[in-house]
């Protein structure tokens, strides 16, 4: 491991974020931080997670897709952002790629992404 | 009150988060063991300054010559090696270990390194030239700079004139890089945005001449005790393993 990675690997440990196991197709809700003047609040952001970048990296990031009023909408997260509140796994999708970029040009009955009615939780290494 | 830079190696860059959410994008420095290897004196050279030294090499590898000028030091042979003008008060003794706390976070310093080189360059990398248009007529010479100049007079084209040439690979000086972080037991510092250079390559980092100093750094430098010297050296030998 270089010192790089190193210095990245304490920085996740230190930052203490519980990250729930999520990949690409699943329906995530997002509590991120908004501060308001003087106050802060936890705004809410439900969408399916349609990309994971970065790996295990303190940069990762991912991509949440959600429609809005009919207008799609997408946000990108830094994966361990401070203002990321909370990460909230809504539902488990089953996909059958890492990047659901397709999405963007599907609306309606065809954008749907199948439950993942098997999913098994990675074992504790 | 001139004080003494340091010779560091550029690691790479991450980023920090915040706790008010704001992340920082850092660029991660390291000193070598970084030690005095020579002082210039007003007496003897006609100005004041110390030469450090940083890294290591190997001693079969180092010229005769320079063994010598290191064996009169005292210290091992080092990779690098570099000369900083310093105020004579702010001398320091050959052979001191200068750690990372010779930086105070939130300060601000001049980094120069030898930029990445880009090779015979075209102008419009080089010197951000429009180059000509797509269409209209044009052919073969979209990315060329066009005219260079009048007509019979001058009847020359001017020095200085921006050409396609080689680019990068020059040394450059970022200046006014705020210190984000100093870690002295492995002799890191990171600093705000990006530093001239590729990985792995040398730079100086000095105190920035546009900013005041602050008031409390050390003078003059920011030494290793000989205590704190042991478990420095075995980090630095499992950064070298890795």
């Amino acid at each position: 491991m270089n010192l790089i990675a190193q210095i990245e690997a304490e920085q996740i440990a230190a930052l203490g974020k519980i990250i729930p196991d999520f990949k690409a197709g699943d329906t995530v809700r997002v509590g991120y931080k908004v501060t308001e003047g003087t106050r802060s609040r936890v705004q809410n952001y439900e969408g399916v997670c349609i990309a994971r970048n970065g790996g295990g990296t303190i940069g990762a990031s991912f991509t949440v897709r959600k429609i809005s009023f009919g207008e799609g909408v997408e946000r990108v997260f830094p994966l361990y952002s401070t203002n990321i509140d909370s990460i909230e796994v809504v539902r488990r999708g089953r996909v059958r790629r890492a990047k659901l970029y397709y999405l963007r040009d599907r609306r309606g009955k065809s954008a749907r992404i199948a439950e993942d009615t098997n999913y098994k939780p990675k074992a504790e290494a | 009150m001139l004080r003494s830079g340091v010779i560091a190696k550029k690691l790479g860059m991450t980023r920090l988060f915040l706790e008010d959410g704001r992340q920082v994008p850092v660029t991660v420095l390291q000193l070598d063991n970084l030690q005095v290897v020579a002082q210039r004196t007003a007496e003897r050279d006609g100005y004041t300054a110390v030469q450090l030294g940083a890294g290591t090499a190997k001693a079969k590898r180092t010229t005769a010559a320079l063994r010598g000028h290191f064996a009169k030091a005292n210290v091992a042979p080092k990779r690098k090696i570099a000369e900083f003008r310093v105020s004579p008060e702010n001398l320091i003794e050959v052979g001191a270990e200068i750690s990372a706390e010779h930086y105070a976070e939130g300060q601000f310093v001049d980094i120069a390194g030898t930029s990445i080189g880009k090779g015979f360059a075209g102008v419009m990398k080089r010197h951000n030239f429009g180059g000509l248009r797509a269409s209209h007529g044009v052919s073969v010479s979209h990315r060329s700079h066009g005219s260079t100049g009048q007509c019979q007079d001058p009847g020359k084209v001017f020095k200085g004139k921006k050409m396609a040439g080689h680019m990068g690979a020059v040394r450059v000086t970022t200046q006014n890089i705020q210190v984000v972080k100093t870690d002295a037991d492995r002799g890191l510092i990171m600093v705000k945005g990006s530093v001239p250079g590729s990985k792995g390559g040398w730079v100086t980092i000095k105190d920035a001449v546009k900013k005041p100093l602050p008031k409390d750094l050390p003078l003059p430098a920011g030494l290793k005790s000989a205590v704190s010297a042991a478990p420095v050296e075995e980090v630095a030998a499992e950064g070298g393993e890795a």
